[in-house]
């Protein structure tokens, strides 16, 4: 039953979501559009969603830079995976322990963890020990380590997947017949929690992934650009055109910066894996980001 | 025999919870370095910092850094900058999200629904170098889409990257357009935890849709609309550093408009090498950071304590 004053809300919602979704998407549009565009066109007439002549040169560029480029993006994946891979080991083992309602020191162990969201030392003391202390400075750890490693935040989020998903007779059971500590963590508390690592792990990838500021601060220009990621290569190119804004005439030689099509080429190639993958995880997404929102 | 081997576990000696320790371990240990050990580092502001003597060596110049800091015009002009963004989006966000989590929830297509959430969550999760590059192509001196539209029409280009004044709509723009979408599906996963019968009743008594969001959809969604409210009061001390270092390309001109509290930090760290001036910034936005997260989460656990932090 549906009344007439609900058809307009419907039809109304529907306009004004599908005008937002445009929104969303027209920058990813011109940017990919942009890849594809002549360069000279581009120069002339500017990035448009109705180039007068189209091209694959900046691709064909990207591809005689591999070298460069390649090596780029090997380091974007392999960061993500080690990344990925341990910080949701650690995490899933730290919250298998925090879980135990009734580990001694509980109660201290869970408040170490969630005092981390509170108060931080900032960049400073962290910049100086990571670089001092432990010489992470133009080395891969330096992208793999500072922040991004584990957070208390999804810590807690798979802590409280483990006590509220997992009946404890089936530890019990488990431990009667004999199991260890280490079997019923990666025998029952793991293949029962699928959708929160398959979250968790969503999460962690996107962030390593997209990071830049490990790079921005833990790799110099000259020794640490061996390391690179895409992004670091994105931001490093950002930077060359933002000194020469700031520096009409100053020393950088416009011919040894990407051209205009290049740029968003390599941008392109950058997002490519996440535009793809993502409409398919989009639920777990969702999910991660709602159940943690509310509650800690 | 079982029964005791069972009794004797629940006496749950030292060795029964070693394993558990052993498992916790590496994490701890990670939040410990990651974390714990940077703040012995919070006395670098407090010092005359030299890199070839070491933060332990370095001489102590009490408040002098701090002093500094406070003598010139960055220091009132990033914790304006910082506070006031905030504020105003924080407000926007929750207008924007809750408008759009009600129109999502009127959407009866279940792939209509889908394509909505997909697209408005995309720019969430990309980079804020990547969200630099779009808002480059639009507004790029050189060739960006909106510098030409507008060089067409009135005859001149416009500077964007040059001119403050078009910077706090950018910045609030690019901001809202990348968070609506988070906004959007967390207050969807309320909208949706109501009763449905609060509806049917509502519409047996002749009410209108827009009676029904605001007599029934908005008083239930108040309390998540406080609580989120409250906990984004207590950030209201940091900031998006790739948002205001990236997107306005560090462009010195335009700080008055685009300097935060972190992006001051990075400069003077790594690119001034001011160790001193960036320490004394770093350490009072920990430190009322702080203050301002323990407060707000002192009223939320007040209000709902199922909601708070801790």
């Amino acid at each position: 039953m549906r009344t007439k004053g609900q058809k307009g809300w419907s039809l109304g919602a529907n306009i004004i979501l599908s005008i937002m979704s445009l929104l969303a998407i027209m920058p990813f549009l011109l940017l990919i559009i942009a890849s594809f565009t002549d360069e000279t066109v581009a120069m002339t007439d500017g990035y448009t969603y109705w180039p007068a002549k189209w091209s694959l040169a900046a691709y064909s560029y990207i591809l005689s830079q591999a070298a460069m480029i390649g090596r780029a993006y090997l380091m974007t994946i392999l960061v993500t995976i080690i990344g990925t891979g341990v910080g949701i080991v650690m995490t899933s083992m730290l919250a298998y322990m925090l879980s135990q309602k009734k580990l001694p020191g509980r109660k201290i162990l869970n408040f170490f963890v969630v005092f981390t969201m509170l108060f931080n030392g900032g960049l400073v003391p962290t910049y100086i020990m990571y670089v001092k202390t432990f010489q992470v400075k133009n080395t891969i750890w330096g992208l793999i380590i500072p922040n991004l490693l584990m957070s208390a935040f999804l810590i807690m989020l798979v802590r409280n997947y483990f006590e509220n998903s997992i009946p404890e007779e089936l530890y019990e059971a488990a431990r009667i017949d004999g199991a260890s500590e280490f079997y019923n963590f990666f025998h029952i508390a793991l293949p029962l929690s699928v959708p929160i690592l398959a979250t968790v792990g969503l999460m962690m990838g996107i962030a390593y992934w997209n990071d830049w500021q490990n790079g921005l601060y833990y790799l110099s220009k000259d020794a640490g650009s061996q390391y690179y990621t895409v992004q670091n290569i994105l931001n490093n190119i950002n930077d060359n055109i933002a000194f020469l804004a700031s520096n009409a005439s100053a020393g950088v030689n416009l011919a040894d910066l990407p051209t205009t099509t290049v740029r968003m080429a390599i941008a392109v190639i950058g997002i490519l894996p996440i535009l793809m993958v993502y409409p398919f995880f989009q639920k777990y997404f969702s999910k991660g980001l709602t159940m943690g929102a509310v509650k800690g | 025999m079982e029964q005791k081997k069972i009794k004797k576990k629940k006496g749950q000696g030292f060795l029964h919870w070693l394993p558990f320790y052993l498992m916790g371990l590496p994490g701890l240990a990670y939040l410990f370095i990651n974390n714990y050990m940077p703040l012995v580092g919070l006395q670098i502001a407090f010092k005359k910092f030299n890199y070839a003597k070491g933060m332990w060596d370095s001489e102590w110049s009490g408040f002098k850094n701090f002093e500094f800091l406070f003598k010139t015009k960055d220091a009132f002009i990033m914790i304006r900058n910082t506070i006031c963004y905030n504020i105003v989006w924080i407000i926007l966000g929750m207008v924007f999200g809750v408008t759009a989590a009600i129109l999502l929830n009127e959407v009866a297509g279940k792939k209509a629904k889908k394509f909505y959430q997909t697209a408005i969550l995309l720019p969430y999760l990309m980079s804020m170098v990547i969200i630099a590059y779009l808002v480059y192509a639009y507004l790029s001196p050189t060739s960006g889409l909106f510098t030409k539209i507008i060089e067409r029409i009135t005859g001149n280009a416009p500077e964007f990257y040059q001119e403050a004044k078009w910077w706090p709509f950018i910045l609030t723009f690019v901001n809202q357009w990348k968070g609506i979408g988070f906004g959007m599906i967390l207050y969807l996963s309320s909208i949706i935890g109501i009763d449905t019968s609060y509806y049917e009743a509502a519409q047996l008594d002749g009410a209108t849709k827009w009676q029904q969001h605001r007599l029934i959809t908005l008083p239930l969604l108040k309390p998540t609309i406080i609580m989120l409210l409250i906990l984004s009061m207590g950030q209201i001390f940091r900031s998006d550093f790739g948002l205001f270092y990236q997107v306005p390309m560090h462009q010195g001109v335009l700080n008055p408009v685009t300097q935060t509290i972190d992006t001051y930090v990075y400069n003077a760290l790594l690119k001034v090498n001011d160790v001193g001036m960036s320490s004394a910034a770093s350490f009072i936005q920990s430190v009322v950071g702080f203050i301002f997260i323990v407060v707000a989460n002192k009223i939320v656990s007040k209000a709902d304590k199922s909601s708070a932090l801790f």
